[in-house]
C-alpha cells in the first residue's frame, strides 16, 4: 500500500508554518518527531474531561484515567509483541529506562571482574549509566568497534564475549549514523555466554517492526517522543523473570505492597518500577501516537523513508560529481554509509563548520541538527567534532529534499568563495 | 576615532538594511568576521577560550599604552562575525571605556531572535570575558 503523504501531513499542524519567511522543512526527526493532531487532542481532552490520579480511587474520573492509562500499556504490549502486558513499564524515556536497568539489574547482578559490552556508536545515555555502575562494581566496560561505514565489527564482538560477559547494551539503530545493527545475532551470541541484552530502541521504534519475543531480547527501551508521541514518556520492556528478580529503582507510592516502619514489601511488576504519580496525560496520549503508526504500518513507513534517504543520498552524490575527468569534487562527506540504515544521514561540508551550516539552513526554513548528537566517542572515531544531520520521517517529501539539496548547494557556493 | 556610541549606531544602521532577512544577515555576519585581524596561533590556547560558547571562541587581551588591545577568533564563521562586532567597539579603548559601555546595539538589531538563546548565552559570555579583562587592567592601574 502506498501511503498518501498529503493526508499524513494534514494531520501535523506544526508542519504548516513559515520559519524565517520560508515554508518549514523539518528534518530533525531523530531528535524528536512532530505530533499528529490526534495526540494533541488526546492530551487536551484528558485535562479537560478526565484528569484524575490513577489506581486506588473510588470515583469515576480516576476509573476513567486508570482505564485509559492501562489501555496505552496494552497497546505498547501489542506494539512490541511482549508476552505479557505487565512486562511493559512506563518511564520518562530511553535514558531513564537504561539508567533503571543499570541501577537495578546492574547493582544486583554485576560483580567485580564482570564485563559489560556496548558499541562504539552508543548515545551518551547508553554509555554513562554503564560507566557509573561499572565503576561502582569494579566491572569492565568493553566496546564493539565499527568500520568506516559505521557497521559493527561482529568478529570483534565475538572476541569480546566470554564467561565474564554479564550484559550487552546495544543501540538498535544509531542516531548519528542511521546504522541498523544485527540485533538478533547480537542477542544470540550474548545468550550463548549467558549474558543479558538491552536494546536501545530510541531510533528503531518509529522505523522498524518490533517483536521482542522473536528477537528474544531481555530488555528494550523506547521513547514516545521519537514515535510521534508526547515527550516525557518512555517504555522499558523486560522479561518477567528478570523484572521480578530486580530490586526496585525508586521508592514511593504505587510501588509498594505494604509499608511499615520496619520494612516494606513491593508491588508486583510493572508497578514495582513505577513509583509516584506517573506522567498520566502523556502516557494516555502516547496510545494515539502508536495507533497512528499502526494504521500506517511500519513497512509502509519504512518504504517511504528509505526512498527519501536514497533520494537524498543520490542528490549528495550528484553534488560531489567530479567537474572534470580525473578530478575529485568531494564537497560533502557522508558519515554513516552502512548498507542497512534507518532514514538518518550525517554529513560534513568542506570548508564550513556544522554550526554555520545549521544556522544558514535554518535561515532557509530548514531544521537540521548539528553537533556531536550526544555521541562524542563516535565523533572521535571518525576524527570529527560533529556533523550536520538530516533525519526523515513519514511526513517528509522529495520536494523538501530538493529544498535541502538546493540549500546545500548555495552554502557550498559561499564556502567556495570564502576558500578562494 | 569614533566613539563606542557612534560605532554601535553604525552597526544598527547596517543591520536594519537587511530588514529581518535572516540569510542576508548571516552572510553579512560571516563577512564581518573576515575583518578580524589574524590571531596568532600561539594565543589560541585553552586559557583564552571563552567559556559558555557552543563554538570555540578565543579572546587574548593586551594592554598597550593604557589601552586594551584584543585579539580574537572563532572556529565558526557566524560567531566570528559576532566577535568582530564587539572587537570593533572595544579594541584599542581604555579599560574604563570598555567597562562603561552600554551595549545598546544588541537589542536594537534583535540579536536574540537572530542567533537563538544558546548563542546569545555564548555572546553574553564573550562580553563578560572582555569586560573582565578590562576590569583586571583597570584594577592593575589603581
Amino acid at each position: 500500500m502506498a501511503i498518501n503523504i498529503e493526508l499524513i501531513r494534514n494531520q501535523f499542524p506544526v508542519l504548516h508554518q513559515k520559519v524565517n519567511g520560508k515554508p518549514l522543512v523539518y528534518v530533525d526527526n531523530a531528535a524528536t518527531t512532530q505530533k499528529p493532531q490526534r495526540v494533541i487532542d488526546a492530551l487536551v481532552k484528558y485535562y479537560r474531561t478526565d484528569n484524575a490520579n490513577i489506581h486506588r480511587a473510588a470515583h469515576t474520573l480516576a476509573a476513567r484515567s486508570t482505564e485509559m492509562f492501562e489501555a496505552t500499556r496494552k497497546t505498547v504490549q501489542q506494539f512490541i509483541n511482549a508476552a505479557e502486558v505487565e512486562e511493559c513499564i512506563f518511564t520518562k524515556g530511553v535514558t531513564e529506562s537504561i539508567n533503571l536497568i543499570a541501577q537495578t539489574w546492574g547493582r544486583k547482578f554485576l560483580q567485580a571482574g564482570d564485563e559489560v559490552i556496548i558499541t562504539a556508536m552508543e548515545h551518551h545515555s547508553n554509555i554513562v549509566p554503564w560507566q557509573l555502575i561499572c565503576e561502582e562494581k569494579g566491572a569492565l566496560l568493553n566496546i564493539i568497534p565499527i568500520n568506516d561505514a559505521g557497521e559493527l565489527l561482529m568478529d570483534e564482538y565475538e572476541k569480546l564475549l566470554s564467561a565474564k560477559t554479564k550484559f550487552v547494551s546495544c543501540v538498535w539503530a544509531s542516531n548519528s549514523l542511521g546504522t541498523i545493527n544485527p540485533v538478533k545475532q547480537i542477542i544470540e551470541k550474548a545468550h550463548a555466554v549467558g549474558a543479558k541484552v538491552l536494546l536501545d530502541g530510541a531510533q528503531a521504534g518509529a522505523h522498524l517492526p518490533i517483536d521482542v519475543q522473536a528477537m528474544d531480547c531481555d530488555f528494550l527501551a523506547l521513547s514516545s517522543h521519537k514515535l510521534y508521541g508526547p515527550t516525557g514518556v518512555g517504555v522499558l520492556y523486560g522479561k518477567r523473570e528478570l523484572l521480578e528478580a530486580m530490586p526496585p529503582y525508586q521508592g514511593g507510592g504505587e510501588m509498594i505492597k505494604e509499608v511499615t516502619f520496619e520494612r516494606s514489601t513491593y508491588n508486583d511488576i510493572p508497578y514495582k518500577f513505577e513509583a509516584g504519580t506517573p506522567n498520566i496525560g502523556d502516557v494516555i496520549a502516547f496510545k494515539y501516537a502508536l495507533d497512528f503508526v499502526n494504521e500506517l504500518g511500519k513497512e509502509n513507513i519504512a518504504t517511504h523513508e528509505n526512498e527519501l534517504l536514497r533520494y537524498f543520498t543520490e542528490g549528495i552524490n550528484d553534488i560531489n560529481l567530479p567537474i572534470a575527468i580525473g578530478t575529485t569534487n568531494q564537497q560533502i562527506t557522508l558519515i554513516g554509509t552502512a548498507k542497512n540504515k534507518v532514514s538518518v544521514q550525517s554529513f560534513t561540508i568542506k570548508g564550513m563548520h556544522h554550526f554555520d551550516a545549521g544556522m544558514m539552513l535554518d535561515a532557509k526554513g530548514i531544521a537540521v541538527r548539528t553537533g556531536h548528537h550526544c555521541t562524542q566517542p563516535l565523533m572521535q572515531r571518525f576524527g570529527i567534532e560533529g556533523t550536520v544531520r538530516v533525519s526523515f520521517s513519514v511526513y517528509n517529501t522529495k520536494e523538501e529534499i530538493n529544498l535541502i539539496l538546493e540549500g546545500l548547494k548555495s552554502l557550498l557556493k559561499f564556502a567556495t568563495i570564502k576558500n578562494n | 576615532m569614533a566613539t563606542t556610541t557612534e560605532i554601535q549606531n553604525e552597526i544598527i544602521d547596517n543591520f536594519l538594511l537587511f530588514d529581518g532577512d535572516m540569510e542576508s544577515t548571516l552572510f553579512y555576519l560571516m563577512d564581518l568576521g573576515k575583518k578580524l585581524p589574524i590571531m596568532p596561533a600561539e594565543h589560541k590556547t585553552e586559557d583564552y577560550i571563552v567559556k559558555g560558547c557552543q563554538s570555540k571562541v578565543w579572546v587574548f587581551p593586551n594592554l598597550v599604552e593604557g589601552k586594551v588591545n584584543f585579539e580574537a577568533d572563532s572556529n565558526t564563521e557566524i560567531t566570528k562575525g559576532l566577535v568582530y562586532l564587539l572587537w570593533s567597539i572595544w579594541n584599542n579603548r581604555t579599560p574604563q571605556e570598555v567597562l562603561e559601555t552600554e551595549l545598546f546595539f544588541i537589542d536594537k538589531i534583535g540579536m536574540s531572535s537572530m542567533i537563538g538563546s544558546q548563542r546569545s548565552n555564548g555572546f553574553a559570555g564573550m562580553i563578560k570575558q572582555m569586560k573582565m579583562y578590562a576590569l583586571a587592567y583597570r584594577n592593575m592601574n589603581d
